[in-house]
């Protein structure tokens, strides 16, 4: 037996990688080359986020039936485990865009687990950089609307206790840490796990279905099936990668909704 | 776009369209959560909250009341024990008193008709004595005529001699009279 495999070949072997090109998609109405695939996903999730709570919101009870007890699982879990906890007592006014932002990332994350779909829209960077906007719009509003804006901007440019003569250098970075990382890393953040999420995912699916079906090599006169087996075991391996996704889509979800709560709890802070 | 992707690559979105649909799309959801779904959830919940609280205040409610009502019924079986002890000491009482008065009444009732029959019997002796007087003076004349054979008729004289027999008699000692 012939222990050196031929390999299949990078370039010319009839195999693309799944790469960046995967995440852009042609419009599907004519003449608007933006109402692509991630947009109907987007708005399909969020009039699903909106159907749903209405939906769940409709008819609640003192005692809750079966399904009332998952729509307030939901709920309380960003009410009390995020809102309440971070915000304190004033999170009733955030709770809305809280639980609208956890509910809209969630599902749409999940939907690049589930058929049909099978892509989140987060993985276009555009739709991350747009909740992280408003993200920052909403922590600015609130500590300005709490304490006005010179003393707003006073406090998060100037860390209490640090001396006059380094502000030069303090308030830049201050700025910088404030206004400009905060939404990019948010943005960055759910964008770059789903991204690459999907890709790896693409990469099991992809390239193990093309080493599935890749023809038997012949190694001498033997038939060595060595791709094929390797493609069935990619294959599988990417349901785990899935169910993985399935964690990372709600773990991102959590994490963007945790830090806005954050950002909003730091804007309505007496001092720092 | 293109020069956005020149300088950012993978970073930059492919088309400013997604940025603003994901605004748009995110405030359309806020929108409907703020109006529509957190408000009741909210009410749900304070709903919830006034039914236990509500509960347990009724419960509190009823359970003071009981304890209202068996203190008063205690207070009211106390009242009612002292109410028995008086009543009965009072017809204890009462039962000496009329004792003492039955009994009061009684010997007056007794010394009234002893008196009465010592009256009774005080006059039919004195009635008794006249008469035996008048009899035996009338007899004793008659039997000493009859012995004497003297009449002794002549009232006058009879008088004298039986008062002074009778005065005799009187003048005797009682034991004398019995001997």
């Amino acid at each position: 037996m012939n222990l050196t495999l031929p390999l299949i070949p990078l370039e010319g072997g009839g195999y693309t990688p799944p790469g960046t090109q995967d995440f852009i998609w042609p419009g599907l109405i004519p003449g608007l080359d933006w109402a692509n695939k991630p947009f109907f996903q987007a708005v399909i999730g969020a009039l699903l986020v909106i159907l749903l709570w209405v939906i769940a919101s409709r008819r609640l009870k003192v005692v809750p039936s079966k399904g009332q007890f998952v729509s307030e699982y939901f709920y309380d879990f960003v009410r009390n485990g995020i809102a309440r906890d971070i915000l304190g007592p004033d999170y009733r006014k955030y709770l809305p865009y809280l639980l609208g932002l956890f509910s809209f990332i969630l599902v749409n994350n999940w939907f690049g687990q589930f058929f049909f779909f099978m892509y989140p829209a987060f993985s276009n960077v555009g739709y991350a950089y747009g909740l992280a906007l408003l993200t920052l719009v909403i922590y600015i509003g609130a500590g300005i609307k709490k304490h006005g804006l010179g003393k707003y901007l006073k406090q998060s440019l100037i860390p209490e206790g640090v001396p006059f003569y380094l502000y030069p250098l303090i308030i830049p970075l201050e700025f910088l840490s404030n206004f400009i990382t905060r939404p990019i890393t948010l943005s960055l953040r759910l964008f770059a796990n789903l991204f690459a999420g999907h890709l790896v995912v693409m990469v099991f699916v992809v390239g193990g279905w093309f080493l599935m079906t890749y023809p038997s090599q012949s190694a001498g006169d033997e038939v060595v099936p060595f791709f094929n087996v390797a493609g069935v075991i990619s294959v599988l391996f990417s349901f785990a990668i899935l169910f993985l996704e399935l964690f990372i889509g709600a773990l991102q979800a959590y994490i963007f909704t945790v830090l806005t709560a954050q950002y909003v709890s730091s804007s309505l802070a007496e001092a720092h | 776009m293109a020069i956005l992707e020149t300088f950012l690559g993978p970073l930059a979105p492919h088309h400013l369209s997604e940025v603003i649909v994901g605004i748009v799309l995110m405030l359309l959801i806020f929108i409907v959560m703020w109006k529509a779904v957190v408000p009741m959830f909210e009410k749900m919940y304070a709903e919830r909250t006034a039914a236990i609280t509500g509960g347990m205040e009724k419960a509190e409610a009823a359970q003071a009341e009981a304890q209202a009502a068996l203190e008063e019924y205690t207070a009211q079986l106390a009242d009612a024990r002292a109410e028995a002890a008086r009543i009965r000491e009072d017809a204890k009482n009462q039962g000496a008193q009329i004792l003492a008065e039955m009994r009061e009444e009684a010997q007056a009732e007794s010394q009234r008709i002893i008196a009465q029959a010592q009256a009774a019997m005080e006059a039919e002796r004195a009635q008794v004595t006249s008469q035996l007087r008048s009899e035996v003076g009338g007899l004793a004349t008659t039997l000493a005529g009859r012995i004497v054979g003297e009449s002794l008729e002549d009232d006058e004289r009879t008088r004298r001699t039986v008062d002074r027999f009778i005065a005799d008699l009187e003048s005797q000692p009682v034991g004398g009279g019995q001997a």
